[in-house]
């Protein structure tokens, strides 16, 4: 499965790489459009030294861990919200009768290698963030572990998405409320939203798992709802959790698929 | 052909009312879009009142100021077409048919232009509804300050917004990939109209020429109009300019691309 998978990425690697002009602009405007969201943060800051109690350093870590985790969830999974494009041209169907996993297929149909260029700026801000941090050695594992914790809980949210996709075909954009929205959820501390947001976003839909709670963990600072400090090292148990609802989902998507038969 | 006067008058009118029956067939990936822009709202929202707790009369706005800012702006993403595109004229100049369109006897300008119109009617109501009211039901918002105003400000808004997006577009002309232009213009449209934040908190020099550029003229200023934080006249005046500007900017570039398209034969 994950040899299918990355031959499809790397021949519609090599098909981006045959015009490599257009290549580089695209990457570079990745990192562009990554930057506006830097803008918005230094245009924040020029007004307050600090957001819902925290800083400058501390928004730049939580925002750099969680858009480098949705970044590279998105280049390496995001296709699958083109699901229903899929559908409507009937190329679903196609897809169904080679002896390749729907998912795999469909998740590297188009794959866009130029999405790095969002990558690459997320987690230069990591980088600059966690220099300007000190965290202490002991808690500085905890970083990867949450990236990793966060590509699995954003590819689950992708691929929830696409599978709610099977109900709603006329309106594909709706999912991006959810896998979009979840990116831009987690750029800010979680502190800004109420706290019956925050509850449902660490009870409900993990996406506190993501960045905040593992965040609050490698900061080293209390839960402002009070939950004790090793809620941060549950992440990845969180993320398979709904890694595991997100697979029975689009299984049952794919199996609640009609084609149209034209 | 040539048209009569009567034809001429009717055409545009006509063709606004096309652009509108064309976009009302899309319901269900408008009101996808709407619910779309309303999450995003509710999101800013958190983040401006997080920002305005903190500094509170921030650029002149109070809470509930920001807020309706906020869900205002998010209102604007589909009539104002804030992330680009909504015009067909890429597509058509990338497989020639914009040839068809620089023969017929009206202004190729002016048709997108009417089209365009229509499509944002449309969209004003359908995109632009239901983040207001949920804006309104979650957060509450203030009451528009000068309805009239506010009205006339989002139509000459709309049509700076044309003048930007025709510019974009028929630059695709002379520019091959069109892709690398629509980031670009996306980039500009989305962080200096206000649809990130208010560009008066936007610090100094960089706030001051922020402010003066016409993307402020699509969303910043029909919500400052609508919150009574901007003098409604200078307001219009200052769209109605950069109307004008891009419109005869768009005016001279078709005349260009008339002269540089060569139609093939056979």
């Amino acid at each position: 499965m994950i040899r299918t998978y990355a031959l499809l990425a790397w021949t519609w690697t090599r098909a981006a790489a045959q015009y490599p002009l257009s290549f580089a602009l695209m990457t570079a405007g990745g990192l562009v459009v990554g930057g506006l969201d830097i803008a918005v943060i230094w245009v924040i800051f020029a007004n307050t030294d600090a957001l819902a109690g925290f800083g400058l350093t501390e928004v730049m870590f939580l925002y750099g861990a969680s858009q480098l985790a949705f970044a590279l969830a998105d280049m390496l999974f995001g296709n699958v919200d083109r699901i229903s494009q899929h559908i409507g041209a009937g190329t679903l169907d196609v897809m169904l009768i080679r002896p390749v996993s729907p998912f795999v297929q469909v998740a590297a149909d188009r794959f866009t290698p130029h999405r790095i260029g969002r990558s690459i700026q997320a987690g230069a801000v990591l980088a600059v963030g966690l220099t300007r941090l000190d965290v202490p050695l002991g808690r500085v594992w905890m970083v990867p572990v949450m990236v990793v914790s966060g590509i699995v809980i954003f590819t689950a949210l992708f691929t929830l998405g696409g599978a709610l996709q099977f109900l709603l075909t006329a309106a594909p954009e709706v999912a991006n409320a959810f896998t979009y929205g979840g990116a831009t959820l987690t750029q800010y501390p979680l502190s800004v939203y109420d706290t019956r947001v925050v509850r449902g976003l660490t009870f409900v839909l993990p996406l506190a798992f993501v960045n905040w709670q593992p965040g609050l963990y490698v900061l080293g600072r209390p839960d402002p709802l009070g939950l004790p400090s090793w809620t941060g090292l549950l992440s990845p148990a969180a993320a398979l959790t709904l890694a595991a609802v997100a697979a029975l989902a689009w299984r049952a998507g794919i199996r609640r698929y009609r084609s149209t038969g034209s | 052909m040539i048209l009569g006067h009567g034809a001429a008058v009717s055409l545009y009118p006509r063709l606004a009312w096309y652009g509108f029956r064309r976009h009302a067939t899309y319901w269900a990936a408008a009101l996808a879009g709407a619910f779309t822009n309303t999450v995003f709202g509710v999101l800013r929202a958190y983040v401006l009142i997080a920002l305005w707790q903190a500094r509170p009369g921030l650029g002149g706005y109070d809470v509930a100021g920001a807020v309706t800012f906020t869900f205002l702006t998010q209102a604007f993403i589909g009539p104002m077409q804030l992330f680009g595109g909504g015009l067909d004229l890429p597509q058509r100049i990338r497989t020639g048919d914009v040839a068809l369109d620089l023969v017929r006897p009206a202004s190729l300008q002016l048709w997108c232009l009417s089209e365009d119109l229509g499509r944002a009617a449309y969209l004003f109501v359908v995109r632009g509804g239901p983040p207001t009211l949920v804006g309104a039901l979650l957060f509450g918002i203030v009451a528009p300050h000068a309805p009239a105003a506010f009205l006339l400000s989002v139509a000459l808004g709309v049509v700076v917004s044309f003048g930007w997006r025709y510019i974009v577009a028929l630059a695709t002309c002379w520019v091959m990939d069109d892709r690398g232009l629509g980031v670009l213009s996306m980039v500009l449209t989305t962080f200096f109209s206000g649809l990130m934040l208010p560009l008066a908190i936007f610090p100094g020099w960089f706030g001051e020429l922020a402010r003066a550029l016409p993307w402020s003229a699509m969303a910043q200023v029909p919500a400052d109009v609508y919150l009574g934080t901007a003098d409604p006249a200078r307001a219009l005046a200052f769209q109605a300019l950069w109307a004008a500007v891009l419109l005869a900017l768009g005016a001279l570039m078709t005349g260009a691309a008339r002269r540089k398209v060569v139609i093939q034969g056979g």
